[in-house]
């Protein structure tokens, strides 16, 4: 028992502090704390972070086998952490300057991370539901932390209502899959779910837990709440929903599909060869006609999720290792790209057309040169760093045999390049306009986008060592 | 040292290209210019100090990728050394030659900077060339053969105001593609057969390729010969032979000094340096070597009669290049690598001086390259005219023939007749009818039109715009160092090295450090016969020189000491196959044949003295008389018209055929199609249903997990 709990440890911890900020905040100043909360909040993920990342090694399992602890779990644990607390940083001005800042909002998104590190280390249908749970519980409320705004509430609700129905789809699978295997824990399924022999039940089982992972990583067609969502969260929830939750319910996914159904590769890997090919289709086609860049990025999300899922869909360690490479560089530049929407206002109200970036670039050169090398690297091109996350995943396919899958792939991100050079047209080549966009002055806005924009560029030398943590903890999931 | 040699025109190119700007112009170009004369006093001194073993110096690691293994590293042997004084010699006079023929050029207006750029282009031709030459396998060859070819464009396309020159650039660089082309596919099917690419594995491995039959475009070959035949494509189409020398002319649309440096003195020897690099493989290889022959002889034939009649001075020249390229493929061809290298390296020395000659005779009347125009400029540049006269003496081969006085066992004469009459008597001496007539012929032609160009340019009365006569001036000091030092070595280099490169064969083994063996009898039973001494076994073996050398000249035949080649393939810098005893036969051919290129000269001189001094009215009325000859020859046999209608035409046709149909209509058709048709329709199909609607969304999630499981359950994997 001792040792179990010295495994969740982290998790132990932040689950306290959340608890323990809360009171606290409610006894003192509430919402006067909010800023402070943050900036502690930040600085807790970051340590963690690096406590995560630098003390754990080897695979270690307690509970009985509901909580794995291995390089996969860490990396992803760390990929978590980093990104939230770089999105709470980002928050920070914007929601108080738009008097949204509620103590709340830092415990919630602690809550969700806990939710989070709990799902990428789940070995059991049961740790898993509760990470799962955990996490979308805190994300409706945030979702609609704008109480007075009709949007923001509607966006809770319908992402509420549709996320109940994809909880449902899950449980219903997980029940099927206990029922038909007789236990819960991966370990357990893994022996019964064999490949070309596995019964009907079994399978159906599969194919609803697949469906609620591919709600959670808004993959097609299970993505409709993400536009509408997206565009009515305040942003810096937007920013949030895109990274760090995207990235614990795409490791949710491999864990299950590995530790849990790692034998009938060929069973899974066509759902999800058919969910990347729609996603990536759909997040490029229907991006074409937004003309709000929240919207927009949501789609973009898609589509980026569909290339995650092509790693997936290999079913190799190159193919996990494409994975989490692919959803790093994915992080990165998105919190890059929406410290730049963040900074988008006119008259201090935020704007999010995009038809406002026109001839940004004559006012902020700087700036729109970065959201240039971002854009580029969001559509592929080389030679930025989001080029070779698909060419990542794209060669993992390809040597699992998908190759059609990455023929879809590349037409695809050729059609998707349309709406990110777009952007990039408006801000360099577009027409005068009136409503000029006022830009805000946030230093910490500034330097996430020249820090992202940087790492596209300067991370195609080695990708920060990132490739040998993601082989090694690819490694550690596929067996 | 070889380092510093390689880098140093590299070094010169980037600083003088790039750092202009911060140097000034004259600073960068002295850069350059400085550099480069770095690297030819390092080149002298490691030709001077080498004794012939061969080293590699790894410079780095470069590829690897499969069993493909390949250093980036300086193979230094004889013939590298050769290669790299010829090189960055002419290189550097020739930059020093450019501050005089480029100043004022009266293609760029006032306040335009173009000489750093040229001399960038310069120094880094220079480093690609030695790229090629101190190259120790054959795709860091390749590397620099392509760069030397990248470097050609840009300077014969240095006029880039000039469509002439543009075009001409292009078609330098289009018909070299073709060649390079065959160059890669044997570089190809040497890696395919051997495995490697370095040039000490493939020559190891060079006597089992002539026992391997290879199928290639759907017939058996022999696979040394097929090799062979294939790098020698590359070679004809560096070094302008018959077929692929159409660029060549053309490329005369450059500034003079890039012909002098480019286009006669280095680049265009390239194709001899790697058939003579490759000599291992051409040993074995006894169809393609006859090809070579065969091709080198026609070319220095049709090169030479087209030279007779040319007007202008460069394409003269450039012909005449041509010409001698052929002289050293027909000593390639039959053997005699160390004739063809010799003849390559005297070449170098004259023709390069005949170059910058003819570039100061330009530049003195104001850019004007018709002959027709010149006339009686003996007086006005006499520099210049000796410095041509010394070349005309070079290249026609002026020397006194060796039955008459020779200085020890040396030849007197100039550079030329050394080489040329080596390669003459090599090609006897392998039985080679057409390739000693040919060249014999080539020989008489070559004269003529030397002396025609001399006698045009700086004899008789003044013709042409009287203005530029007058105004014709000796060129600045600059321009005339370089032709003084080219004169010393067209002078001289034949008489210095001939025992080097064709004395007897233990002088020529130990110049190119090639195992050499004593033999009592004739090299055919020198296996169980000799013992082996190797070359650089220098002092142990002075006295067998000695004795050889107190025998009775070029008449020692089977004699007490007589030596044979020994090596292996990729021992010292050529490969002399155990029974090619060439180099001896070439000694003992009968005095006629030594005689007759010295013959065919003084009939060229004779016939050129009596058509343009004594009777200048007689070559209009040949060229009436013979009109269809005389036409045939000035439209350089129809080449380009030929070509023309065969290749160039359909090219276009096909071209604007895929551009207009396919292109235009298909490509462009359909992508229009899709991306202003098809996408935009998703995309409203896509934003219909996005309706906002909760119930929308819940239903499509609904018909989502539907469409799997009944999937899922039709294919699945339930059976």
């Amino acid at each position: 028992m001792a040792t179990d709990l010295t495994l969740i440890l982290p998790e132990v911890f932040m689950a306290c502090f959340a608890m323990l900020g809360l009171i606290l905040a409610v006894y003192t100043s509430k919402d006067g704390m909010a800023s402070q909360l943050v900036w502690a909040t930040s600085a807790v993920f970051l340590v963690m972070a690096i406590w995560i990342g630098t003390t754990g090694e080897g695979t270690n399992v307690a509970f009985d086998g509901m909580f794995v602890d291995d390089a996969f779990s860490r990396f992803c644990k760390v990929a978590i952490l980093l990104s939230a607390a770089a999105i709470l940083l980002m928050s920070e001005g914007y929601m108080a300057d738009r008097g949204i800042l509620r103590f709340e909002y830092p415990m919630l998104i602690v809550l969700a991370v806990v939710g989070m590190m709990m799902m990428v280390s789940a070995g059991d249908l049961m740790s898993l539901y509760m990470g799962l749970e955990l996490q979308s519980l805190a994300l409706y409320v945030v979702a609609s932390l704008r109480r007075d705004s009709v949007k923001s509430t509607e966006a809770g609700l319908k992402y509420f209502v549709l996320g109940a129905l994809s909880s449902g789809l899950l449980l219903y699978g997980a029940s099927l899959v206990y029922g038909y295997s007789g236990t819960t824990l991966f370990s357990g399924i893994i022996q019964t779910a064999k490949s070309g022999d596995m019964s009907l039940g079994l399978l159906f089982g599969l194919v609803f837990l697949a469906a609620g992972f591919a709600f959670k990583v808004s993959a097609v067609p299970f993505h409709m709440w993400t536009p509408d969502v997206y565009e009515g969260s305040p942003t810096p929830i937007t920013a949030f929903f895109a990274t760090a939750p995207k990235l614990a319910a795409m490791a949710l996914f491999a864990r299950v599909m590995h530790d849990a159904f790692g034998s009938a590769v060929r069973d899974w890997q066509q759902i999800i060869a058919f969910l990347s090919v729609l996603s990536m289709f759909l997040g490029a086609v229907a991006a074409i006609g937004q003309t709000n860049i929240k919207r927009l990025m949501a789609f973009s999300s898609i589509a980026h999720m569909g290339y995650a899922l092509m790693g997936l869909a290999a079913g190799t360690v190159l193919g996990v290792q494409a994975m989490l490479v692919y959803m790093a560089i994915y992080v990165t530049m998105n919190v890059g790209t929406f410290a730049f929407i963040l900074m988008m206002q006119r008259d201090g109200q935020p704007v999010t057309d995009i038809a406002s970036l026109n001839l940004y670039a004559r006012r902020e050169p700087g700036r729109a040169l970065a959201m240039l090398v971002l854009l580029f690297s969001l559509a592929g091109v080389p030679p930025m760093l989001g080029f070779f996350g698909k060419l990542y995943v794209l060669r993992a396919a390809y040597d699992a045999g998908l190759i059609w899958l990455a023929v879809a792939g590349v037409i695809a991100s050729v059609i998707g390049a349309f709406y990110y050079l777009r952007i990039v047209f408006f801000m360099y080549f577009g027409d005068e306009t009136d409503e000029v966009m006022t830009g805000s002055k946030s230093p910490i806005l500034s330097g996430f986008l020249m820090a992202s924009a940087t790492i596209m560029v300067v991370g195609i030398v080695n990708m920060f060592g990132i490739e040998g943590a993601a082989a090694f903890a690819a490694t550690a999931l596929v067996n | 040292m070889e380092t510093i040699i390689l880098f140093s025109p590299l070094v010169g190119a980037l600083l003088c290209g790039f750092g202009w700007r911060v140097f000034g112009e004259r600073a960068a170009m002295w850069i350059a210019t400085a550099l480069l004369f770095l690297a030819a006093i390092l080149s002298w001194i490691v030709f001077l100090t080498f004794d012939g073993t061969t080293e590699q110096i790894q410079i780095l690691r470069w590829i690897e990728s499969g069993s493909l293994s390949t250093d980036w590293s300086i193979r230094l042997d004889r013939l590298t050394a050769i290669m790299l004084i010829v090189v960055t010699t002419v290189s550097a006079l020739v930059h020093l030659y450019s501050f005089g023929y480029m100043d004022h050029d009266p293609q760029w207006r006032e306040g335009e900077v173009y000489k750093p750029r040229f001399f960038a282009y310069l120094s880094f031709f220079t480093f690609a060339m030695l790229m090629l030459v101190t190259s120790d396998n054959l795709a860091q060859m390749f590397f620099g053969w392509e760069g030397v070819g990248v470097a050609s464009y840009l300077l014969i396309g240095f006029y880039y105001r000039k469509p002439s020159a543009n075009a001409a650039a292009i078609k330098a660089f289009v018909v070299n593609r073709v060649g390079d082309f065959g160059f890669a596919l044997g570089i190809f099917a040497l890696f395919f057969l051997t495995d490697s690419i370095r040039f000490d594995d493939v020559f190891a491995e060079a006597p089992r390729l002539a026992e391997t039959q290879l199928t290639f475009l759907w017939t058996e070959w022999n696979a040394a010969n097929l090799v062979a035949f294939l790098l020698f494509i590359g070679a004809m189409g560096k070094s302008a032979q018959l077929l692929l020398h159409t660029w060549l002319p053309d490329a005369m649309e450059g500034p003079t000094p890039v012909s002098a440096l480019i286009h006669a003195a280095t680049m265009v020897t390239a194709g001899v340096f790697l058939v003579c690099r490759m000599s291992p493989v051409l040993e074995f290889a006894p169809e393609a070597m006859a090809f070579v022959t065969v091709l080198g002889a026609l070319t220095a034939f049709f090169a030479a009669s087209v030279g007779l009649v040319q007007t202008d001075i460069k394409r003269v020249i450039a012909y005449s290049t041509c010409s001698q390229l052929g002289y050293m493929f027909v000593a390639a061809g039959v053997g005699m690598y160390s004739a063809a290298m010799f003849h390559l390296f005297t070449h170098a020395f004259f023709k390069a001086m005949l170059f910058l000659g003819a570039g100061s005779v330009i530049h003195a009347m104001h850019h004007e390259q018709d002959m027709m125009n010149y006339g009686g400029l003996r007086k006005r540049i006499p520099y210049t005219f000796w410095a041509m006269m010394i070349g005309t003496l070079a290249i026609t081969g002026v020397g006194v023939p060796v039955w008459i006085l020779t200085l020890g066992e040396i030849p007197i004469g100039f550079a030329g007749f050394h080489s040329k009459d080596a390669i003459v008597e090599s090609a006897y001496a392998a039985g080679s009818g057409i390739g000693f007539w040919a060249l014999v012929i080539a020989a008489l032609f070559t004269s003529f039109y030397s002396w025609r160009l001399m006698f045009l340019t700086f004899y008789g009365e003044p013709r042409g715009n009287k203005h530029t006569h007058e105004h014709a001036h000796e060129s600045p000091v600059v321009m005339l160092i370089p032709l003084g030092v080219l004169a010393l070595g067209a002078v001289f280099a034949g008489m210095i090295w001939y025992k080097s490169f064709f004395g007897h064969v233990d002088q020529v083994a130990k110049f190119y450090g090639i195992p050499y063996a004593e033999a009592t009898e004739h090299a055919e039973d020198h296996d169980d016969k000799t013992q082996a001494e190797p070359a650089a076994d220098g002092p142990a073996d002075a006295h067998h020189v000695d004795a050889a050398e107190g025998g009775q000249g070029d008449e020692k035949g089977h004699g007490a000491h007589h030596y044979a080649f020994v090596g292996e393939p990729g021992q010292g810098s050529l490969y002399v196959a155990p029974g090619n005893t060439l180099l001896d036969d070439a000694h003992k051919v009968p005095y006629w044949v030594k005689t007759s290129p010295f013959a065919a000269m003084l009939i060229g001189l004779l016939f050129a003295y009596w058509f343009y001094i004594v009777n200048p009215s007689l070559p209009g009325k040949l060229a009436e008389n013979q009109r269809p000859l005389y036409l045939f020859l000035k439209n350089k046999w129809y080449f380009d018209e030929l070509y023309n209608v065969i290749f160039v035409q359909p090219a276009l046709w096909i071209g604007r055929q895929l551009w207009r149909k396919g292109d235009g209509n298909v490509i462009d058709g359909s992508i229009n199609g899709v991306a202003m048709g098809i996408v935009p329709f998703f995309t409203r199909l896509a934003g219909r249903v996005q309706s906002g609607y909760i119930f929308t969304y819940a239903f499509a999630m609904v018909i989502g997990i539907a469409v799997l499981i009944t999937w899922m359950t039709m294919s699945g994997g339930a059976n």
